[in-house]
């Protein structure tokens, strides 16, 4: 089965890539563009299918919930 | 007393720890490295600067779970003291022994320069002493006193919510903060953009502290500075009071 996990800074959280990436996205000619938020995005291959293991992987270790919101897809 | 400079792989100022340590302080040291599980011989236990596991993830995400790091979170809450320099602040972070994260610096630039950081609480085991330095002066803690020292990171922008930081400064936790070389608190001074220009801070217990600004690069004339060793001075002070303190009592059977 495959895990596909998404980590996003949290929206409180100033994300300094994002700023910069609007900023060059303005420059290159969309200054419509209003804001940027630059994350993680893993793809998990993985033989069992533990999906609460997977949650407590996510808050753990592939996320910091201190800064970061995660969300977890899990294929069949 | 006994101090362990901890090896993660990636660590790269584990040197100039054990030096400090060991040569400017004489003291009795060790590196150890992260896969032991226990460093309960030891009364400091420093956790040096560098990328360990290369910053994978985040920093410090991937060290946090390293064996060492049980045996330190035990030490931890038993009173023991515990300091964090740089990618050290980031894995204590990491490992929730000191609240907040460190992002990436605001100017996304890897920032490399001698700081100002200003001392916001002289009352802790990190922050109380008093040190000879080059030409037979004094350095000595008081609140306000400018430390002169490096900084090198890529993420030392400090967050934390808002009921944090209240916390933060309602217990005086916060121990150095960026601050010109006047000594005041400006925007201008704060290399990464961190929360209230905060450079270090102490747990609520007082003996894990984390700092971004490099006092071991700080402590000898020939660096420029030696304003980083009030920070071991004191740190190493604390912990031969805690030695002598706990020392074992003959037990009665």
């Amino acid at each position: 089965m495959k895990a596909k996990v998404t980590v996003m800074p949290k929206k409180s959280v100033l994300d300094p890539q994002g700023v910069a990436v609007r900023d060059a996205m303005r420059h290159h000619g969309l200054p419509e563009v209003r804001s940027v938020r630059i994350g993680k995005f893993m793809e998990i291959d993985v033989d069992a299918a533990d999906e609460a293991k997977l949650h407590e992987i996510c808050r753990d270790l592939l996320s910091n919930p201190v800064i970061e919101d995660y969300e977890l897809q899990v294929e069949a | 007393m006994k101090a362990a400079v901890i090896r993660f792989p990636g660590s790269n100022c584990d040197q100039d720890c054990y030096y400090v340590l060991k040569n400017t302080f004489a003291i009795d040291t060790e590196y150890v490295w992260h896969k032991e599980a226990s460093v309960e011989q030891f009364d400091l236990i420093v956790l040096p600067g560098g990328f360990s596991y290369g910053d994978y993830l985040r920093c410090g995400a991937i060290a946090r779970f390293s064996p060492v790091m049980r045996g330190v979170a035990a030490e931890a809450a038993r009173g023991k003291l515990i300091l964090g320099i740089c990618n050290g602040f980031q894995i204590l972070c990491e490992a929730r022994l000191l609240p907040g994260a460190l992002i990436r610096n605001r100017s996304l630039h890897f920032v490399c320069e001698h700081v100002h950081a200003r001392l916001e609480n002289m009352e802790t085991a990190f922050t109380h002493a008093e040190v000879a330095i080059a030409g037979g002066k004094l350095l000595t803690a008081r609140t306000g006193l400018l430390l002169r020292m490096p900084v090198a990171h890529g993420e030392g922008n400090y967050v934390a919510d808002e009921a944090t930081l209240r916390d933060l400064h309602r217990n005086n936790q916060i121990l150095l903060r960026y601050a010109d070389a006047r000594g005041a608190v400006t925007s201008g001074a704060n290399p990464n953009g961190s929360a209230d220009n905060i450079a270090g801070i102490v747990n609520r217990a007082g003996n894990v502290f984390g700092l971004m600004p490099h006092p071991e690069r700080a402590c000898d004339p020939l660096l420029g500075s030696e304003d980083g060793k009030l920070i071991f001075q004191s740190v190493i002070e604390s912990a031969m009071k805690k030695t002598k303190s706990s020392s074992p009592i003959t037990k009665r059977t």
